[in-house]
């Protein structure tokens, strides 16, 4: 760019110019959207498929929830191995040599089996419960694993947590998870997970955490096309457009080597934090900035400014 | 006098205000062009989704469950922020093309990348606090990503009570300021004269 253009760029304008009204632009412009709007709202409405409650989770899948509960115990769920910011399970992800997940620590504690299934049994109104409980705190860390990792294997190779026959070999659990089972298709698991902290609940993170490690919660998604290989949380239950803006943000999970990676989510989250980079400082970046000069859409642009000038 | 707080902040602010550049009644001959709409489009549908966001914030979180006009507010709600979107990205795209940081007006392209990402960010937490299985979905989704850098650790996507009140607060304060910022910056420099323009012509305000 010379000197000259510079000053042009510069400059206080001192060539013709014409009426423009912008109050009156913003009024019809805003009239315009207004309409627009209210017609599209009218025409396609917004989705609002009910939130999912434990209850129904225990209702319509008590073997996925009994199966899930018994992970929590073992110790086998995503949440039981999750690492920051709900536990120390796990070192999380990492970009290199750095852990960043684990950074900020423990913020959120999330301790599954406790949170998820022994602290709520507490208000079940099953005899057998106070002995299973008491079995099971009283037992070594290493056996307490073994019922239940045994009895997860169990319900796998049974396919159905009650076809399941009692067996010793899986000590309390399966009084344990039965019993709550039996609280969460009563209704009042969803309340009992979400009023630790206070009665008028607005954090939803123990039951959502424990109804994410589940299959049925997953199945879900996967019907309305929402799992990260159907471009993920970009999209909206029925045929609505959705977050179409983080199409980049979703399209990076579709390749690799982001597709296969065990760390795809840290990696993605640089990336992103490149790409906004480049794209806060694009009048900075060399070849990028000349673009608008190689590919001359401003040509079509100001079309009438430069007939008038002849340039 | 000259050193009272005050008689600073009148000749850095108000003094320095040309009632003909804040709210000119003519612009330059260049500008005509359908893409300069784009911008005011994008600042109508922020009208549109603050009116509407305003009305659904005055009647709870889960009114528009329960109600038909209140569902009608949320789909105005959410038809203005995908509008929203379009007349931005094409504002930046036409932006990108006229080279519109050309003299002095980088900061004027910053602000709007700024709010390009705020505005991100407002709507990812506007989709957190619908209360159905969509934000539901999109929060246990989403977590995984913010945690995997450590940020879940201050955002959490699954408290519904801290979404909601980043999405009615604290995230329309940024965005809003962000858009007076640039607004403000586009009226001081002017509009960008056309790339090669003729010194004879002009340029500038």
């Amino acid at each position: 760019m010379s000197t000259k253009e510079r000053n042009v760029d510069l400059a206080k304008w001192s060539g013709p110019k014409r009426p423009y009204d912008l109050v009156k632009e913003f009024v019809i412009a805003l009239v315009v959207v207004t309409v627009l709007v209210g017609a599209l709202a009218a025409l396609f409405s917004s989705p609002d498929d009910r939130a999912i409650t434990l209850q129904q989770w225990g209702q319509n899948a008590p073997s996925d929830f009994v199966a899930t509960a018994t992970g929590e115990l073992a110790g086998s769920t995503i949440s039981a191995g999750y690492g920051a910011p709900y536990n120390t399970a796990a070192e999380g992800l990492n970009l290199g040599p750095l852990k960043i997940q684990k950074w900020a620590g423990v913020t959120i504690p999330v301790n599954p089996a406790e949170d998820f299934v022994l602290k709520p049994l507490k208000s079940s109104i099953d005899p057998a419960v106070p002995g299973a409980v008491a079995t099971w705190n009283g037992a070594s860390s290493d056996q307490q694993t073994k019922w239940a990792s045994d009895y997860a294997s169990a319900i796998e190779k049974a396919g159905d947590a009650a076809s399941v026959t009692a067996d010793a070999a899986y000590g309390p659990v399966p009084i344990l998870t039965n019993a709550l089972l039996h609280l969460a298709q009563e209704g009042s698991l969803d309340g009992l997970l979400t009023t630790q902290v206070t009665p008028l609940p607005s954090d939803f993170t123990m039951p959502m955490l424990f109804l994410a490690d589940g299959a049925y919660f997953d199945d879900l998604g996967a019907k309305q096309h929402l799992h990260g290989d159907q471009w993920g949380m970009m999209n909206e239950t029925g045929s609505y457009p959705g977050q179409s803006w983080l199409w980049m943000f979703s399209s990076l999970y579709q390749i690799e080597p982001f597709k296969s990676s065990e760390n795809a989510d840290a990696q993605i989250f640089f990336v992103l934090m490149l790409l906004n980079l480049g794209f806060i400082f694009m009048p900075k970046l060399p070849f990028i900035n000349r673009l608008p000069r190689l590919i001359p859409f401003h040509r079509l642009i100001w079309r009438k400014y430069y007939k008038e000038n002849n340039l | 006098m000259a050193t009272m707080w005050t008689t600073r902040v009148r000749r850095a602010t108000i003094e320095r205000i040309d009632p003909q550049d804040a709210l000119p009644d003519n612009q330059p001959s260049y500008v005509a062009s359908w893409i300069y709409v784009f911008g005011v489009l994008t600042l109508a549908a922020l009208a549109v989704i603050i009116g509407s966001g305003i009305w659904l914030t005055t009647k709870g979180a889960a009114w528009w469950h329960s109600s038909s006009v209140g569902h009608y507010v949320n789909s105005v709600h959410l038809w203005a922020v995908e509008m929203f979107f379009v007349f931005m990205v094409v504002h930046l795209w036409g932006k990108f093309w006229m080279a519109a940081w050309r003299g002095r007006r980088f900061m004027t392209w910053v602000t709007g990348t700024f709010c390009f990402l705020a505005s991100l960010a407002t709507a990812f937490t506007g989709y957190l606090i619908q209360g159905n299985f969509d934000s539901q979905w999109i929060a246990t989704q989403a977590k995984d990503g913010l945690n995997s850098v450590g940020i879940g650790s201050f955002m959490n996507t699954l408290n519904s009570g801290q979404a909601l009140l980043l999405h009615v607060a604290l995230l329309p304060l940024a965005v809003g300021i962000i858009v007076v910022w640039h607004v403000i910056l586009v009226r001081k420099n002017g509009v960008v004269p056309p790339l090669d323009a003729k010194e004879i012509a002009g340029g500038g305000k």
